[in-house]
């Protein structure tokens, strides 16, 4: 049986459990990201760049959007503020966050259909999505350098 | 077997597959909004304002452009809630930060709104 550990993520279940059922069980998790496998890794990534993109890169989009089209004025402005390196950087990895969660997404579409759901599909899907990420990061920082 | 009455559904109300849809129906549209405007957008490759503005110009654009910023909020407010329920814990906690994630939703769709045809 793997040893008994204290989780960073569980609430501790003995506190607030209510039903009679018996205590759960002892459960183990493998929080380092370097012993998962793909999917999982994969899955984490999804949950991280769909945040990102909810705050801030959206609001920030949006942001960039409504001025640049307010006036020629702001569309200059956005222009200045491109040409800075952080600024590029910036776009760089929101284009990853944007690409590697439509990559993934994509992937979850297909397994719904029951398609690569083996292990080995699985595993070699999720590191292809990866791949196609960071490809379209590299394609991005080719178009803004 | 004979039905006597209301009868309690064992696995919940099913509020659940119909997120689950909706998950995958907005993601559906945004995929294809993303295949459709990124070659679209390379294509006319705006260079100046004129052009960028010409860009937004096109009815199709922005009507397409506002459909998937509709289905962002939607996939994003079902995303935000399942993180949401995962790491925050307590009632209080849960709803405070659902109700932000509304409110910063429907800031997004009207801001959108007014982007694209406001002027």
């Amino acid at each position: 049986m793997p040893p008994e550990i204290e989780s960073p993520i569980l609430a501790k279940p003995t506190t607030k459990n209510m039903s009679a059922a018996p205590k759960p069980r002892p459960k183990y998790y493998e929080l380092n990201l370097a012993h998962m496998w793909p999917p999982a890794v994969l899955s984490i990534f999804h949950r991280i760049s769909g945040a990102l993109l909810f705050f801030p890169i959206l609001p920030l989009l949006l942001w960039m959007l409504q001025s640049t089209l307010a006036g020629e004025e702001g569309y200059a402005r956005w222009h200045q503020v491109f040409a800075h390196p952080v600024a590029k950087l910036a776009v760089i990895a929101a284009a990853w966050a944007y690409a590697h969660h439509f990559f993934a997404g994509l992937r979850y579409l297909i397994l719904d259909l029951h398609l690569w759901s083996a292990k080995p599909a699985a595993r070699a899907s999720a590191l292809a999505v990866f791949v196609l990420g960071a490809l379209a990061a590299v394609a991005v920082a080719g178009c803004v350098w | 077997m004979v039905k006597h009455g209301y009868e309690k559904n064992p696995v919940g109300a099913h509020f659940g597959t119909g997120n689950f849809l909706v998950q995958r129906f907005s993601a559906v549209v945004m995929a294809l909004y993303t295949i459709f405007a990124v070659p679209y957008i390379l294509w006319r490759s705006p260079a100046s304002y004129a052009d960028w503005k010409a860009l937004f110009a096109g009815g199709f654009f922005r009507l397409a452009t506002l459909t998937a910023l509709v289905a962002i909020a939607w996939h994003a407010w079902i995303g935000m809630r399942d993180v949401i329920i995962d790491y925050l814990h307590g009632y209080a906690l849960r709803l405070g930060a659902q109700f932000v994630v509304a409110v910063v939703l429907v800031f997004y769709l009207l801001w959108s709104f007014s982007i694209l045809w406001g002027r």
